[in-house]
């Protein structure tokens, strides 16, 4: 039946019902079709109505068939959404960059609604000139631009103790990986002038929680940067706007965003978010600290738990994402049979250091059950080691840092769940 | 479409060249990187100053790279620096230079004692952290844990894993009451962190904080913490050679999330797609119809004037304030504060499952009603208002918020 609107706007409803039955006809590449394939033989509407101008949508946004790609929370796991932590739907993204309004977000007082034009960055402590820069006089240092993953230290901390959420977003959501512009902070450092006592910084963020975190002088001087811009537009607010640190392939709490104050000091300053928060609790009550860097690790996407596969028997791809704190990840290993037989999935995109890869491994599926894992080597020689690995030296208590191989139970229909193996 | 090209073309030829730096080409199983070059190009910023114009000098002394595309030059700060920004005065570094040190840099001056500490505490705290440092909900607990850190369940508090005293004044200090930072004096949060060590029994409550006495106060568990050692223990361990085939003979299932049945929308995964159509569906739906109930609502509200709308989105700012304690709007549901849905027009105390002050139960069962006038008294002085009151807060100054949050709570009347 050829559905023809005249006149009045075609509802959105009837779009999508059209689109669903013409979709669920086509099952399993190489099947005769029965009958003809009405999302060719109807006229869509679209084939045939004006769509809207270039002045209904200034700021673009993901067509509406799109609408369940979305960040989500866990409600059980914080007391308040205003100190709380959503995820990154990486089982609806490809390539390497996450979209600005899809990037994890994790505030510890709500997002700050920072007036850029009453925001100021100072520099103080163990410096020749203690100083104060506008955004106006950060843009005029000079700038770099690098792709980097933001991964919270907490990623994937809910599954210490076994397979527990249903699903590679908030399995491993706590990531995005996003190309900043910003000003290396040895810039800016030097030209207040680190005196050479000055061993450590604190960055401090502008929001009601007074985020600081102790940072070495080395990997200050390094490679972070003060970042204005991702993936090319301004920070989002929720991403620190006007202003954020980037601590280049360490623990994305770190990452102090509203910046707005550096301090130069010859100690650590041991504040709440590297005692009490950031320190991994070991088994005999112990604690590790200052557990800056992100070990290497990686996930496949799809098929997870959220993207099943649901096209039946027959060629298939499987993709997932890896990154490491040290460096590149040039090899990805994954496994369709639990570990027993590994094989060596492809990378496509930029391999670039401390930030995410994305690789592929395309197979025929026999409709039997699948137990998928990956592995990530990255370019130190590090192997992503399994959950068991890693209890074995840490325990079940760190809460932090839980790089082990996840794995996804497929049965016969293609439905994926989060399982653990022997 | 020649023409477009040529538009076009600049454009991705630029999208390229940012990429460039350090492009894998795609389909490489292993990818040797070159460690990361940084040339030595020193560019002399004399362009980037005020002073000088036109004399852009690029002083090249680096040596002549072979791979040059992967070229990221090391900027630099020129001679006498950037000149950007300016001096910071003393008095704006004394107003953001707060934080403190373990080794005591950064107290203030004055004090405070336990009994002094509690009151505040009770007024400020206990709502999330409960009267004992016990908590509400899960909001952090700051009291007890002893001798759990090793065990099934540990609990990290104040006394059982703070390593440092500092961390307590520093923390309060900087970014609490929740909701409300840097609202307390110096001596407030003396006398705070002096109830917070007491709760942990780690002062007596005679015990008086001040930058003297702070050395003396012992944290027990501050010889537990050590430094990031997976340079020794793991990388070793965890880089020798991965097993390819034949790796193992048998494969169980041992742990299945599905037995926690604890994600959020959990399960249906076979039908994870069309549910999300129909999410879609569904919202589409609903936006059609919230567009209708607006359009509605727009008649009504021409006919009633009942609330000015400018004014309640201003009341929705203001409405931050609250946010920390009380919820508005569609699912809002009593947190450390009763939700605040249809609140003007309703019995004080009435919101059920909420566990109210005897004194907010009393003026309800005393046929007090929250009406503009009566929440607009409150809220400018809640404990003047209603001595009693387990709302913390200290009310609002402007009369002006008031009216504004007011108009607010009154367009959520669902």
């Amino acid at each position: 039946m050829v559905k023809i609107f005249k006149g009045s706007k075609p509802s959105r409803r009837s779009f999508l019902k059209g689109a669903l039955a013409a979709g669920g006809a086509v099952t399993g590449a190489g099947l005769a079709q029965a009958a003809p394939d009405t999302a060719i033989t109807e006229l869509q509407p679209w084939n045939q109505n004006l769509g809207d101008g270039v002045d209904v949508s200034p700021y673009g946004v993901p067509s509406e068939f799109e609408a369940h790609v979305q960040r989500k929370n866990v409600e059980w796991l914080t007391a308040d959404t205003v100190s709380s932590i959503n995820f990154t739907p990486l089982h609806e993204l490809d390539g390497i960059l996450t979209p600005n309004g899809l990037c994890f977000e994790r505030h510890h007082a709500g997002v700050a609604e920072v007036d850029p034009a009453k925001h100021r960055l100072m520099i103080n402590g163990l410096v020749d000139k203690p100083l104060v820069f506008t955004l106006q006089d950060l843009m005029r240092f000079p700038r770099e631009n690098h792709v980097y993953f933001l991964e919270c230290a907490a990623n994937t901390g809910m599954e210490w103790r076994g397979a527990q959420l249903n699903g590679c977003q908030f399995t491993h959501g706590m990531i995005h990986n996003v190309m900043y512009t910003g000003v290396p902070l040895r810039l800016i450092l030097e030209e207040a002038g680190v005196k050479t006592n000055g061993k450590w910084v604190m960055p401090e963020g502008a929001d009601a929680s007074a985020m600081t975190r102790s940072v070495p002088i080395e990997k200050a001087m390094d490679d972070c940067l003060v970042a204005f811009k991702m993936n090319g537009e301004a920070l989002r607010p929720e991403q620190g706007y006007p202003m954020r640190l980037v601590v280049p392939g360490w623990e994305g709490n770190m990452w102090i965003k509203w910046l707005r104050r550096i301090e130069v000091g010859d100690m650590p300053w041991h504040h709440r978010e590297e005692t009490s928060k950031y320190t991994d609790l070991l088994e005999n009550g112990s604690a590790r600290r200052f557990t800056w860097e992100m070990d290497a690790k990686s996930v496949i996407t799809n098929p997870s738990p959220q993207a099943p596969l649901n096209h039946g028997k027959g060629h298939t791809v499987l993709t997932g994402v890896a990154w490491s704190g040290r460096g590149t990840v040039p090899r990805v290993d994954v496994t369709l049979d639990g570990g027993k037989n590994w094989h060596q999935a492809r990378i496509s995109g930029p391999s670039l250091p401390m930030s995410m890869h994305r690789f592929y491994f395309e197979f025929d599926w026999d409709g039997s059950p699948l137990l998928l894992q990956s592995r990530a080597h990255d370019s130190t020689g590090y192997v992503q080691p399994t959950k068991d690995q890693l209890r074995v030296i840490r325990g079940e208590n760190s809460i932090y840092h839980n790089n082990g191989i996840q794995t996804w139970y497929v049965n016969e229909q293609g439905i994926a769940e989060n399982v653990e193996i022997s | 479409m020649s023409k477009f090209l040529k538009i076009l073309a600049p454009a991705g030829a630029g999208a390229l060249g940012v990429l460039g730096s350090a492009y894998m080409l795609a389909d490489q199983f292993v990818v040797d990187i070159p460690a990361p070059v940084r040339g030595s190009i020193v560019v002399a910023a004399n362009a980037a100053t005020e002073d000088t114009t036109g004399t852009e000098e690029a002083s090249v002394s680096a040596e002549p790279m072979a791979e040059i595309e992967q070229v990221e030059m090391m900027l630099q700060s020129p001679e006498g620096g950037f000149s950007l920004g300016r001096e910071a005065l003393s008095e704006e570094v004394a107003a953001w230079d707060i934080d403190v040190r373990p080794d005591g840099l950064g107290l203030p001056e004055g004090s405070g004692d336990v009994f002094m500490g509690e009151e505040i505490y009770l007024e400020n705290c206990a709502m999330c952290h409960g009267d004992f440092g016990e908590a509400i909900g899960r909001w952090p607990v700051l009291a007890g844990g002893e001798g759990t850190l090793d065990g099934e369940d540990p609990v990290k508090t104040v006394g059982s894993y703070w390593p440092y005293a500092s961390t307590i004044f520093d923390y309060i200090h900087r970014a609490m009451p929740f909701g409300n930072a840097q609202s307390l004096t110096d001596d407030e949060v003396y006398a705070l962190t002096a109830y917070v060590l007491y709760l942990n029994y780690l002062v007596e409550d005679d015990f008086v904080l001040n930058r003297e006495t702070f050395a003396e106060v012992p944290m027990p568990n501050q010889d537990n913490f050590f430094m990031d050692d997976r340079a020794e223990v793991e990388l070793g361990e965890f880089s020798k050679e991965a097993c390819m085939e034949n790796c193992k003979d048998t494969v169980e299932i041992v742990k299945r999330a599905r037995v926690l049945d604890v994600t959020p929308e959990a399960a249906e995964s076979d039908e994870t797609q069309e549910n999300a159509a129909e999410e879609t569906t569904e919202q589409m739906a609903a936006a059609e119809t919230t567009q209708a109930v607006d359009e509605a609502s727009e008649e009504t509200t021409d006919a009633t004037d009942a609330i000015d709308p400018e004014l309640a989105a201003a009341g929705e700012t203001v409405f931050r304030k609250c946010r920390a304690c009380h919820q508005v709007g569609e699912g809002a549901s009593n947190r450390v504060g009763p939700h605040l849905n249809a609140i003007i027009g309703r019995s004080v105390g009435s919101v059920e499952g909420f566990r109210y002050s005897s004194a907010m139960q009393d003026a309800g069962g005393g046929g007090l009603v929250w009406s503009e006038e009566s929440l607009g008294e409150f809220l400018t002085n809640p404990r003047d208002f209603l001595a009693g009151t387990k709302m913390s807060f200290a009310g609002l100054r402007d009369e002006g918020d008031v009216a504004a949050i007011i108009a607010y709570l009154g367009s959520m009347s669902e």
